[in-house]
Parts: C-alpha cells; structure tokens; sequence
C-alpha cells in the first residue's frame, strides 16, 4: 500500500482493487482405520458481515472421497468447479473414479500450477488410502501436501489443532496411543468447533459432518452460535 | 450437361470460356433436388412454407428442420443442403448479432441480406472451396418498413420479391403464386395459400412424405418471427387438402 | 482492510504456521502500479447504483431496488432501472457501476435471443445464470478487469423460490434472502428475521418487508432515493411492475413542516 500512497493524491481516491477476499470458515478432519470425518461450519463472511449462514464448504468428489476448501470463495467455486471437470475427464478416459491418493495428487499440481496467482484456498481431502484405511491430505495454498490421521485449518485453525493434537494425538500425554473411535472422532470434531466458535467470530452458525465409511457418506449437521 | 469433362467445372476460380462458373450451377442443381420452399409478402405480413422431404420413416416428426429464427424479427427458410444452410443461419445469426451490440437495435432484413449474399458470394470465387448448395429465404416485418422477403441463391445473388419460390417444384409453384393478388392480401390468407402450393406442387409419385413446416411474421406477431400456431396449421392444412381434392375432382371432370 | 489483528489464534496472518493458514490479505494485493512499470486496468465505479433487495415468499420472490444514478456524491440521475426481467422465471438486479451493469445487460439479452430463437421450449434457469455470472465475473477479476457490480439473481428454480448473488470477485451464494450495498447492514436483520427458523412469509407480508426495508435505506443511506421498482417472480411468471414511491414519514424530525 505504501507504493500507492507515496504516488499522488489521485491514488488516495481511487479505490483498490484486490483479487483476493477473505471469507472465513474452518475444516476439520479426523480419520480412523476404517472411516474418516471430515467437517466444516456454514458461515460465509466477509469482515464483519455475515454473507449466509448456511453455505457447506464440503465438497463431494467421489464415494468416498470429500475436499473441505475455505478461504477466499471465489477461488474455492473456481478450483472446485475445475476439479469436478479433472475428475470427469479422468472417468471417461480411464473408466473408473479417482482414487484419494490420485485426487491428492492432481489437487496439489492444480494449486501450485496457480503459483503467481494463487488459489488463496485452504484445503482439506479425506478419503481412503490405497490400503482401504482412512487419510487427511491437507494443503497449503499454492499446493504443499501433507498426508496425516487429523488437521485443523481456516480462519479457526490455529484454535482447532491443539484440540486435536491434544485429544487424539495425546501429544505430551503418558498414555499409550489407542485407535481412535469413530464416536471419540465425531465428539471431538464436534466439541472443538463449539470451543473455536466462542473465539472466532469467522466461524459459526453450524457445522455440517461427512462421515465417510466403505458403506459411503453420511450426513450431520449441528447448529452452533449464530453471534 | 455438355460442360462435363470439358475442364471448366472443378473450381469455381475459373470461367468457362463462355463465361460461365459451373461450380456454381452445379450448387443450384443442389438446390434443385431439395423440397420445395415458398415465401409470400403480403400486406400486413410474410409467410415462409416448406416442403420438407422425410426420406426415411425411421425418422422422428418434426426434425431437421428447414425454418429457422435467425433473430426474432428475421425468419429464414431454407432449401438445398441442409448442413450449408445452417452454417448460413449461424453466419446470418452472428451478423444480426453484432448489428445489435453495435446499434442496439434490430439489424435491418436489407442490411442483413446484403451482408448474407456477400459471405455466400465469397465462396464463388476461390478454388480451394466449394459455393454453398442452398438457397435462402429471409422474412422480416416492422412498422416502419412494413413487410420485407428476399432469396439468396449459391451464386450471391439476392432479390426482394414479393413472391418467391426455390427447390424441386419452383416452376409449377411460380406459376400458382402468380395467381394470387398478393398485393392486397392479408396474412391470414397468405398462410393458406402458401399451404395450398406446398401441397398442390408436391410430387406424390417421386416423395412418398412430407412435413409442411409455416411460419409467419407480421403486424399479428408483433414483427416476431414464429412458427404459426398449431390452430392455423390445422385450418392451413385442412384448406390446402380441400383444395387438393376440388382440383382433382374437376380433373377428372375435364376427362 | 486487513479484519485480523495478527493475535495468536489468527491462522490467517501467519504466513510461517503449519495449521493451513494464509499470509494477510494485503500481502497479496496486487494493486497494479505505473511505479513498478504495470498497466493499470482495474476500473474505478464511476455512476453507481446502491442496494439491491430480494427476499422469498411462499411461492415466489420479491425483488426491489431504487432509480437513483449516483455520481459519487451527486445525485446524477433519476431514472436508472436496474432490476432486468430475463424471462417468466428469472429477474436480475445490480449494484455497484451501472456502466458494467449496462454492459452485461446487453450480453444477457442476447443470450436471451439466441435461446428464444431455437425455440426448443427451453429457458435458462436461474441457478445456471447464477453459476455462469460467477464464472464471468471470476474471470473479469482474474484479468484485473472487474466488472464493478454486485448482481441479485432471483427467481424460479423447478418451482421453488431462489436467490442467490455474485460479487465483483465470483464470491457466489445462495440463501433466502439477499441485501446488497448499504442494504446487507440495514435490511438484512429485517429479511433473516422474516425467513430464519419459520415457515416462508406470505407475498403480501415478504412485500412489506421489503417497502419497510426501501424506506428505512431512504432515510438512513445517503445514496438512495425514494422512487424504485419492485418486481415479483411466482407463479404468475416474471412482472416488474412500474415505478413506485416512498411515503416517508418524518413528522419525528424536528423544524420539518408535515401537512
């Protein structure tokens, strides 16, 4: 900004243009041996305005694998409107649907093909690895990728992850790692989104909940504070 | 066909020495094969009727068909290959396109005809391509210039007529519209009529089928170019065949 | 404008944590600038048009925005319509530029033409003019060319009532009520507490709302004005009906004369 300023008084009335916007929202995601959640709140924002209450920012790519995105929307209905199309065309050429691990890969090269300009988009994926178990890839907005059992990300993110490192990770914690059930998933999911809530004012309203299992996709939705 | 094997007739970049493009007559012999198509301008209004020559019964009713809304206050009517002609339309669709981001008002039918007889005239004059093998009827109606049709044939040539028939049977259809009064006729009578010279002209004996397509443009459309309602085809049709029967009654009459 | 403080629990300003965080918004603003030798091509709104309002009822939508043309603080002129009938299922109103809005009225009536000329009984729905705004104003934006509107996109989605609307930027969504401009702070809390967690108002009632909310911007939004248009799309198929008054009531003001 400090360019603009210093070049005339004109510049001062002229109204900047960003390409970029931030909208909110958090992702969470947890997966277990043989399933995996993956969950988002519903609130679009922009400042201190709140666009709808009610916008999920979980995309369903196949049976079984779901992409959580938040950020700045406009990029997010770009990057997944295009992924869609990837998918499709990887249907018809090849027969058979993308697997998560293929899906991951084809996310990150599609971001950092964006690298000048960017996707300015978190991303979450969750699916099942190709031995059957459950996985988190998670991004970063130009398209490092790391693969992990939980992540926490978005405008909340930094209020989401310790919970989880916490509880599922038992991070610090001289208790032997037991695999994590899908009911202690679900409630931590759930119980964290209430805490980031309380502090966030870019997450809110509810949160939606796919529990992706080899049977397929369930649905949960849990209000949460509307202020 | 005494021009064959003479040497003149594979490009339409050259003459013949007598100063004849058989390229382009061949694209009107094109024409000549396809279902009769015919245009009246009437008071009030344009009525385009077609012929439409089902060649297989396999196909479904009401396809491939040969009016088209170019915009709408522009109909065309088309005669010859069917896959020319909707590249005209497309091209005739683009023009009148333009002419409204350009001037924000509908494109004139004259200027459209203009613009559409020189794409096709273009084609006439370079060896590495072939003239289009159609020939197309365009109507227009407004308050101001009243009722307007012209014809275009693969030559580039383009006429207003107040009458005007092309395909198969574009003799015997001349012959009937030089009967009707069609200067003081209204719009409603012009779509009888023209059903009548579809029907009268169409050759039983050489096309087993045909669909009668009509549409009309005019003071009753508001100057939008439509497909006439399915009342008035029924009452067109019923008319045509009436007439069909009355002609071969006083036929027989005369033997 | 940068909303996080930079506080611990930011994931948005931190470029270096690794909980998926972004770098602040203004760290990639890409203002082009003759300084460093780029063209400048993003557009400054010259005469614009405030809010846009549109809320559901049983049955249908209601749409209202105001005549006004303004020039940045001048009242320019008076007779902006910019609520457009698409056809018997869709409306569309802007805000923002009103050039830009001319410019993509023009594009979408020809789009118009050209679906009504192959006359296969076939018309555009609004969740597909919806999606298609996002992807021309995406682009726009992607170019440092902005169209300068925020657009309203209200109708019929297979009989059920919809709204929806798009940014500058391609931010698109979908709810059951929209406010744009100065309206999204003043009619919003009267429109979710019409539509949120009950059954959809009657036409009559979502109307009242919405003429309630046209006065309330007229007295509070100093760009607005008191002649509007109002438009309804239910099953009676798509009527913008013609130009309506505001009746305020100021006798609270003191030193006005009320008759």
């Amino acid at each position: 900004m400090a360019l603009v300023l210093k070049n005339s008084s004109a510049a001062l009335n002229q109204h900047s243009f960003s390409p970029y916007a931030d909208n909110g929202g958090s992702i969470v995601a947890v997966a277990g041996d043989d399933y995996v959640v993956i969950a988002s709140d519903s609130r679009l924002s922009t400042g201190y305005s709140i666009y709808t209450r009610d916008q999920s920012k979980l995309f369903k790519l196949s049976n079984d694998s779901v992409l959580g995105c938040c950020g700045c929307w406009c990029d997010v209905l770009s990057l997944t409107k295009l992924l869609e199309a990837r998918m499709q065309m990887y249907l018809h050429e090849h027969q058979k649907v993308m697997s998560t691990p293929a899906i991951s890969q084809m996310l990150s090269t599609m971001l950092y093909y964006k690298r000048l300009f960017p996707y300015y988009i978190l991303n979450i994926l969750a699916g099942f690895d190709n031995d059957g178990k459950g996985v988190v890839y998670s991004y970063d907005p130009i398209g490092n990728l790391e693969k992990s059992k939980f992540k926490a990300g978005g405008s909340s993110g930094a209020l989401l992850q310790p919970v989880l490192d916490n509880q599922l990770g038992l991070s610090n914690i001289k208790e032997k790692p037991e695999a994590i059930t899908l009911e202690k998933a679900l409630n931590v999911v759930k119980d964290a989104f209430i805490s980031a809530t309380e502090r966030d004012i870019y997450t809110g309203d509810s949160i939606i909940i796919n529990i992706i299992t080899r049977e397929g996709i369930r649905e949960e939705k849990l209000e949460l504070r509307k202020d | 066909m005494s021009s064959i094997g003479t040497g003149y007739d594979l490009s339409a970049s050259q003459f013949s020495p007598d100063g004849r493009v058989f390229q382009v007559e061949y694209a009107q012999k094109a024409v000549e094969n396809s279902g009769t198509v015919v245009g009246l301008r009437g008071t009030d209004g344009v009525v385009l009727a077609v012929e439409k020559l089902i060649t297989s019964k396999l196909y479904e009713p009401g396809t491939n068909t040969r009016i088209f809304n170019v915009d709408t206050h522009i109909g065309m009517a088309v005669s010859g290959l069917i896959s020319d002609a909707r590249q005209l339309v497309e091209n005739a669709k683009t023009e009148a396109s333009n002419y409204r981001s350009q001037y924000g008002n509908n494109i004139p039918l004259k200027y459209l005809n203009d613009r559409v007889s020189m794409y096709m005239h273009a084609y006439t004059l370079y060896s590495a391509i072939r003239p289009y093998g159609c020939s197309v009827l365009v109507s227009s109606w407004d308050e101001v210039d009243g009722p307007s049709l012209y014809m275009m044939d693969p030559s580039g040539v383009s006429y207003g007529y107040y009458g005007c028939a092309v395909g198969k049977a574009k003799q015997a259809a001349k012959t009937e519209i030089e009967k009707l009064k069609l200067h003081d006729m209204k719009i409603e009578d012009l779509v009888k009529e023209a059903a009548k010279i579809i029907y009268l002209v169409h050759d039983e004996l050489k096309d087993k089928q045909f669909e009668l397509e009509l549409s009309w443009i005019g003071k009753n459309t508001n100057g939008l170019h439509q497909r006439v309602p399915l009342k008035v085809f029924q009452d067109a049709e019923k008319y045509a065949k009436a007439a069909m029967e009355e002609d071969s009654d006083s036929n027989s009459e005369d033997m | 404008m940068n909303f996080y403080g930079g506080t611990i629990h930011n994931g948005f300003n931190d470029s270096r944590n690794s909980f998926g965080g972004f770098r602040g918004v203004d760290d990639y603003n890409f203002q082009p600038d003759i300084d460093r030798g780029f063209i400048t091509r993003a557009h400054t709104p010259l005469t614009t048009v405030t809010s846009v309002l549109a809320l559901s009822y049983e049955g249908g939508v209601v749409m209202a925005a105001d005549l006004v043309g303004s020039y940045g603080s001048l009242m320019r002129f008076k007779n902006c319509p910019r609520i457009m009938r698409v056809n018997a299922n869709v409306v569309i109103g802007a805000s923002g530029d009103y050039a830009d809005f001319q410019y993509l009225q023009q594009i979408i009536k020809q789009k118009i033409i050209e679906e009504e000329c192959l006359d296969d009984g076939i018309s555009i729905k609004p969740r597909a003019l919806f999606c298609w705004l996002t992807r021309v104003l995406y682009q726009r934006r992607s170019k440092f060319d902005p169209l300068w509107n925020t657009f309203v996109i209200a109708g019929l989605q297979d009989g059920q009532p919809y709204i929806s609307c798009v940014d500058k930027l391609g931010t698109g969504y979908e709810d059951k009520q929209v406010a744009t401009g100065f309206g999204s702070h003043l009619a919003t809390p009267l429109f979710r507490e019409a539509v949120e967690n009950k059954p959809l108002p009657s036409k009559e009632e979502a109307i009242a709302v919405v003429k309630k909310s046209l006065e309330i911007l007229f007295y509070r939004d100093a760009r607005s004005f008191d002649k509007y248009l109002l438009a309804t799309v239910d099953s009676n198929g798509a009527v913008i009906e013609e130009p309506q008054l505001i009746k305020p009531d100021w006798s609270l003001a003191a030193l006005t004369e009320c008759p």
